[in-house]
């Protein structure tokens, strides 16, 4: 919706969205119709020719039990990342939020990681969990459990859950503090004066006002999860052992730039496009209901 | 309110714990001899001599090379965290001043073209992306490294937001006064957007900065490696020599995380609406 009064030059408003528009249209439009037309052209291994082969590239990837594979890691992990990162920064808080004095140093205190790159928090991780320096392989050998990344799948992701988390915290952290100060001083007094329990409290009243917070975060974690999560995933295991941290992401990058496999990659990168329209229009609908709460 | 108990706090201060564990390790041991970190393993303790080791990473450079000092990776990030902020808000706000204030008459066309751009970030079409740049010509180019990574709408919609709760009346009077659009632009809209812009900066700056991928691909002078992605390439050949120098290692990765961090930290009001704003 627009200014009910506006300007109404015919050429001015053209000039101020020029800018946009131009670096939109050789940076976005024509990369990403060219990942649409590759993905239904098939080049031989030398690069040299194409052939124009329909959706073959995407019945290679559904009949294909690596994608398989990938999709579900995503999702899996994806769900775990998303849960846990959401139990801590919101239990985090809700405690920061009943912190009367120092709440801003807590506040510093639990959003800085947000400025560490993903990349970097990988490169540390890398060390951490390294077999001959790392502190925190030490500890974890230190409880019986024999921890090896290198060749353990589970091991592996557990190591990434771990840091991915991490990396999250604070985001969500920052939004639910915002979300539980916007709740009126006056409700959370009428709640005080009718329920004694802090437990009964906190979910059936200051539970319910941070739904709409909640589930906007849920789409920006998984959004997160999917793409963020790449640089971590290079910088710690790509993909290792035996592909089973690949996920969706980096599964177009390796099979696109390490693999050279254009068609399939491309193809990959649609589906993908697919899928992250299909959260954008979940997070629109949510938009809109928000308005009646 | 309840006052918060001591269990709260304890929470808290293991929240934190959780947070700062890795990299205060990271940090103590990059102030260790090499010698120490391949014999006993990362440490805990600090030492104060060690801080030498921060001074060589600045100074000397680690790859192939003698261009790709610590300064000159700090010195190009800095360049692609202040040119990925200032152009990304810059289009934005020009954008949004075009689509609020303006009768287009694809004004709903232009919307979603420009609303499109969120659909696809830059992790899947890097391919595409990559050969778009090679074909300008603007490998290990600034231009390069900027540019497509400003290609996508964040911005845009937080201005368009923005805009259209200043109220109506500003324009009606500026308009009596016969001022045009840029003056209206430039007096007007750029002065009340100054927190806003502010915000927006902060963000973009360590979003900016934090790139990984693209500056991966993108460079393959050394003149050109920006700290972050730098860390990766130098991994492998700090670590394959005879003696493998991690704490310099170490060092390079805190001093990538030490500008946006501190700017997060010095600037927090600024971070949190900027942060809150910009994904809505």
């Amino acid at each position: 919706m627009a200014k009910q009064v506006q300007f109404s030059n015919s050429w001015v408003p053209y000039v101020f969205i020029a800018p946009q528009l131009l670096i939109i249209a050789i940076f976005f439009f024509w990369p990403a119709l060219q990942a649409f037309y590759l993905s239904f052209m098939l080049e031989d291994p030398w690069g040299l020719s194409s052939t124009f082969v329909w959706f073959e590239n995407y019945q290679t990837l559904f009949q294909s039990s690596e994608y398989l594979y990938s999709f579900i890691f995503t999702i899996g992990f994806s769900a775990i990342v998303v849960f846990l990162s959401l139990m801590i920064s919101l239990v985090l808080a809700v405690k920061a939020n009943s912190v009367l004095r120092a709440q801003r140093t807590y506040r510093v205190l639990l959003t800085w990681v947000y400025a560490v790159a993903p990349a970097v928090a990988g490169v540390t991780a890398y060390f951490l969990f390294n077999r001959h320096l790392g502190l925190f392989y030490d500890w974890i050998v230190a409880t019986g459990w024999n921890f090896a990344p290198e060749t353990k799948a589970f091991d592996s992701m557990a190591m990434l859950t771990l840091m991915a988390v991490w990396k999250q915290v604070p985001v969500n952290f920052v939004f639910f503090l915002a979300g539980l100060q916007s709740i009126p001083k006056s409700v959370r007094e009428a709640a005080l004066m009718d329920c004694e329990s802090n437990m009964r409290r906190f979910w059936t009243i200051t539970f319910p006002l941070l739904a709409p917070t909640a589930f906007f975060l849920v789409v920006i974690n998984i959004t997160y999860a999917f793409f963020d999560t790449f640089a971590l995933i290079d910088t710690l295991t790509q993909g290792r052992p035996g592909g089973s941290t690949t996920s969706l992401v980096y599964k177009v990058y390796q099979d696109g730039f390490l693999g050279a496999d254009l068609g399939l990659s491309s193809a990959q990168s649609v589906l993908l496009m697919v899928l992250v329209m299909a959260l954008v229009m979940v997070q629109f609908r949510f938009v809109e209901r928000k308005i009646h709460y | 309110m309840q006052r918060a108990t001591f269990f709260d706090h304890l929470i808290l201060w293991l929240g934190i714990l959780f947070l700062i564990t890795p990299i205060w390790i990271l940090f103590a041991s990059s102030t260790h001899t090499v010698e120490t970190i391949i014999q006993e393993g990362m440490q805990w303790i600090p030492r104060l001599e060690g801080l030498s080791s921060y001074k060589t990473a600045l100074t000397s450079a680690i790859g192939f090379t003698d261009t790709a000092t610590g300064m000159r990776m700090l010195w190009n990030s800095t360049i692609m965290g202040v040119g990925f902020a200032v152009g990304k808000i810059i289009i934005a706000m020009t954008a949004a001043y075009a689509l609020v204030y303006f009768r287009i008459p694809m004004a709903t066309f232009l919307f979603w073209i420009i609303f499109s751009t969120l659909l696809l970030p830059l992790e899947v079409r890097i391919v595409p992306s990559y050969e778009v740049v090679s074909d300008l010509g603007l490998l290990n180019s600034y231009t390069g490294l900027i540019l497509p990574l400003i290609a996508s709408a964040t911005a845009t919609f937080y201005f368009q937001q923005f805009y259209k709760t200043i109220p109506d009346e500003l324009l009606e009077a500026a308009q009596l006064d016969n001022a045009n659009a840029w003056l209206f632009f430039k007096d007007i809209l750029i002065p009340l957007s100054r927190t806003m812009m502010a915000a927006m900066f902060i963000i973009m700056f360590v979003v900016g900065w934090n790139q990984y991928l693209w500056p991966l691909m993108m460079t393959t002078e050394e003149a050109y490696y920006t700290i972050v992605m730098g860390i990766k390439n130098f991994l492998s050949v700090a670590t394959e020599g005879r003696v493998p120098e991690f704490n310099l290692i170490f060092a390079m990765v805190i001093l990538a995380m030490l500008p946006p961090v501190l700017i997060v930290i010095v600037f927090q009001r600024w971070f949190i609406q900027g942060l809150v704003e910009s994904e809505k």
